[in-house]
């Protein structure tokens, strides 16, 4: 799959792309606790009236409310970092994974290739072994030229299997986020 | 320390009486006409609903405590059109009280919350909530920016507000001073079967039953 350039910039960028793949997939419902490398795709969702996108004040909540979407008929995204997935294991146990929702999921990955708060160093090493005890379907992106792909087909998969999927940004997508001198 | 007996009275005004968990829910589903869709929070709020008849439009949780206001919200943003009830206990309601502010700034037109207020842990063995003390779960709402938050004074009080919420174009919460006994049954728990059958009874899957 070709990755065209974003309007406006000479290279396409990871968060252009996966806005592009949450409107090809009618994905119009996004919550989220704030995350610093999350801003550029929080700002394209807040910008684009496709989307109703809103802040929520704990991520257990942000996944009830897409639970809820969903049933209804509107797909959603979570969106949050590491430490904030680490707060989900019951509510992914008892709502999406036993009821088979498709919650959708995108963690900003702290904790690892440069990370300077040893606690967030500490629960990054959760987050797999949660998502792989509850079968849940995860995929880290480190490429950029393989970001739509892998999301596309999360996503796709995720609504054909009524499964919970999880698309990790690794900083070796998004940059993360280091410590300023 | 304050006893709940001395506080109960006036912790949410004067004239409150406790009313039945049971009785309340049969009592507010008989009003639904308009295939309202409920949402039935953990325990006891989940097993009442539960016996008070099986609606094909009311979701059953189990297990993801403090969730059902969530849930009912993103009900109410995916189908604007349709009322939605989302029944909690004071206990969920005190482990995720942000929702209420959640609630308030992305203010549905179609959402009523209603809160079942024993002051108890009554499913894990009475032990006190906060609310037998101190907490007030409508002050909490309306500091919370719910504006239309009320208790109930009695069940015509009740019937009063819930005729008022479900006509309001604007989230409301109802609260109500319950008395301590469990449900009259329980939940049949097949996870599955609740959301398939839910989501065909508000249309989301399947042919919609009702528009």
């Amino acid at each position: 799959m070709a990755i065209e350039p974003q309007a406006g910039t000479q290279q396409p960028t990871w968060s252009g792309v996966l806005h592009r793949v949450l409107v090809a997939n009618e994905v119009r419902l996004v919550t989220y606790v704030p995350d610093n490398v999350l801003k550029p795709l929080l700002a394209a969702v807040h910008g684009d009236p496709f989307f109703d996108a809103f802040c929520v004040t704990r991520e257990e909540e942000g996944l009830g409310i897409i639970c809820g979407a969903w049933m209804g008929g509107m797909r959603g995204v979570l969106m949050m970092q590491t430490s904030g997935f680490a707060t989900l294991p019951n509510v992914l146990a008892s709502l999406p994974t036993a009821f088979q929702i498709p919650a959708l999921m995108i963690v900003s990955e702290r904790g690892t290739l440069g990370e300077f708060n040893y606690g967030q160093a500490l629960v990054c090493k959760t987050m797999r072994p949660v998502l792989d005890s509850l079968a849940i379907e995860h995929h880290t992106c480190t490429r950029l030229d393989e970001l739509e792909f892998v999301a596309d087909r999360t996503i796709k998969q995720a609504v054909a299997t009524q499964a919970p999927a999880c698309l990790i940004l690794s900083p070796l997508l998004t940059g993360g986020k280091v410590l300023k001198a | 320390m304050t006893s709940p007996a001395n506080t109960s009275s006036t912790r949410h005004g004067s004239n409150t009486t406790p009313l039945n968990r049971f009785e309340i829910t049969k009592r507010m589903v008989e009003k639904l006409t308009r295939g309202e869709a409920v949402i039935g929070g953990i325990g006891n709020s989940n097993f009442d609903l539960w016996c008070s008849g099986q609606r094909p439009e009311n979701f059953y949780m189990l297990g993801s405590m403090g969730l059902a206001i969530p849930i009912a919200l993103g009900v109410a943003l995916a189908q604007p059109n349709r009322r939605v009830i989302a029944l909690e206990g004071d206990g969920s309601l005190l482990m995720q009280l942000g929702c209420l502010s959640t609630v308030a700034i992305r203010a549905p037109k179609n959402l009523t919350i209603v809160v079942m207020d024993n002051g108890i842990y009554q499913i894990t063995g009475s032990q006190q909530t906060a609310t037998a003390a101190a907490v007030d779960l409508v002050a909490v709402a309306r500091a919370s920016g719910l504006s239309e938050s009320h208790w109930a004074a009695d069940e015509a009080d009740f019937d009063t507000l819930f005729a008022a919420a479900q006509e309001r174009r604007a989230p409301s919460l109802i609260a109500l001073r319950i008395d301590d006994k469990p449900a009259v049954g329980q939940t049949e728990r097949d996870p599955n079967r609740i959301r398939d059958q839910f989501m065909r009874g508000i249309g989301a899957k399947g042919n919609p039953a009702r528009s």
